[in-house]
């Protein structure tokens, strides 16, 4: 089976990158394995507290607590994207697992094809 | 080899849905095949047949139509990012009850299991983003 | 093997670096579209180029350097392809992470 990575470097809101990365890495998990990774503005998406509502549109921040009911538990987020813009996980808001550049490396090497939002 | 591209950019706006047609025509001279297009976001307006660029410009929609027709290239318009952007077969006019279509006959509309389907099928799925 | 594009430029956006970031020693990258304004030499921007070269391959789109008048203006050790090498270096990677 192919591992599919999804790799998210866009803000929420300002484009719709993320939002429609996610409805991919929703689709993807029904049939292939499934990773995430978050880096550059892409950490931003899993900032807790978000409240969509201000703006008059649909708050999907929480569908990503709902990443684990679709079997999606691989989870990444790249440690100096969180610093650079002065956040730590306890900012986010779903568990995830802080990796640095070479974890990164790493990641990407283990996939076989890779899907960029 | 089998290869399947993602095009998120419009057609004039951005260079995304340009590159990927000349990589889709460098690929196929390769003779290798090319499997499917997969449109999402804003390259979902790649799939009008309203287009009416000057005459000494390129028409890419209908330039993406040729393509297909001659190669037999799956060209999939992402239903759920078309109809928010008012890209719509004459089906999905008529089911929502609208005065018109707009949507070129060489595309298909369908879902993004069409994307995780063809990096499953194919040997390389290449994203020209925007 | 990752084979890397970039097509954004390293003047408005940080798209390269990140990229650089991440590059594996045996991985490729490849400057398209607005991308190719890296490859520009004695630029503000030159240093991140020519330290990637030390241990990536660089290769830059000769259609897109042309349209933007800069061909003659390249790094040293940037090697210029068409599209039919866009696609050899392709079949070269298994996989391709874009970079937008």
């Amino acid at each position: 089976m192919k591992k599919f990575l999804f790799v998210t470097r866009h803000a929420p809101y300002g484009t719709s990158f993320g939002k429609e990365g996610l409805d991919a890495v929703l689709m993807g998990s029904a049939f292939v394995p499934v990773t995430l990774l978050f880096m550059d503005d892409g950490v931003l998406q899993l900032k807790k507290d978000q409240r969509a509502a201000s703006l008059n549109i649909k708050d999907y921040s929480p569908t990503f607590a709902a990443l684990n009911d679709y079997d999606v538990k691989d989870i990444y987020v790249s440690a100096d994207c969180l610093k650079e813009r002065g956040l730590s996980a306890q900012d986010l808001v779903i568990p995830v697992a802080v990796i640095d550049d070479d974890g990164i490396r790493d990641l990407m090497k283990k996939q076989d094809v890779i899907l960029s939002f | 080899m089998i290869y399947s591209l993602a095009v998120y950019g419009p057609p004039y706006t951005y260079q995304a849905s340009d590159t990927a047609f000349h990589f889709a025509e460098a690929l196929l001279a390769k003779g290798h095949e090319l499997h499917r297009v997969f449109f999402y976001h804003d390259g979902v307006y790649n799939g009008t047949r309203l287009s009416v660029p000057p005459q000494d410009e390129i028409n890419i929609p209908a330039r993406w139509s040729e393509l297909a027709g001659k190669h037999e290239v799956d060209l999939v318009i992402c239903v759920a990012s078309a109809l928010r952007r008012g890209v719509l077969n004459a089906t999905e006019a008529e089911r929502y009850e609208l005065d018109s279509d707009n949507m070129g006959t060489a595309f298909n509309l369908s879902g993004l299991g069409q994307l995780i389907d063809a990096g499953i099928h194919s040997d390389r799925l290449i994203t020209f983003g925007a | 093997m990752i084979l890397h594009t970039v097509n954004k430029s390293p003047f408005s956006q940080n798209t390269l670096r990140s990229c650089l970031r991440v590059v594996s020693n045996e991985d490729s990258v490849v400057l398209i579209e607005d991308g190719v304004y890296a490859a520009l030499d004695d630029s503000s921007c030159s240093e991140l180029i020519k330290n990637a070269l030390q241990r990536v391959a660089v290769y830059s789109l000769l259609p897109d350097l042309k349209a933007r008048g800069i061909e003659q203006r390249i790094i040293h050790g940037i090697q210029t392809i068409d599209y039919n090498d866009f696609v050899s270096l392709t079949e070269k990677h298994a996989r391709v992470q874009s970079w937008f």
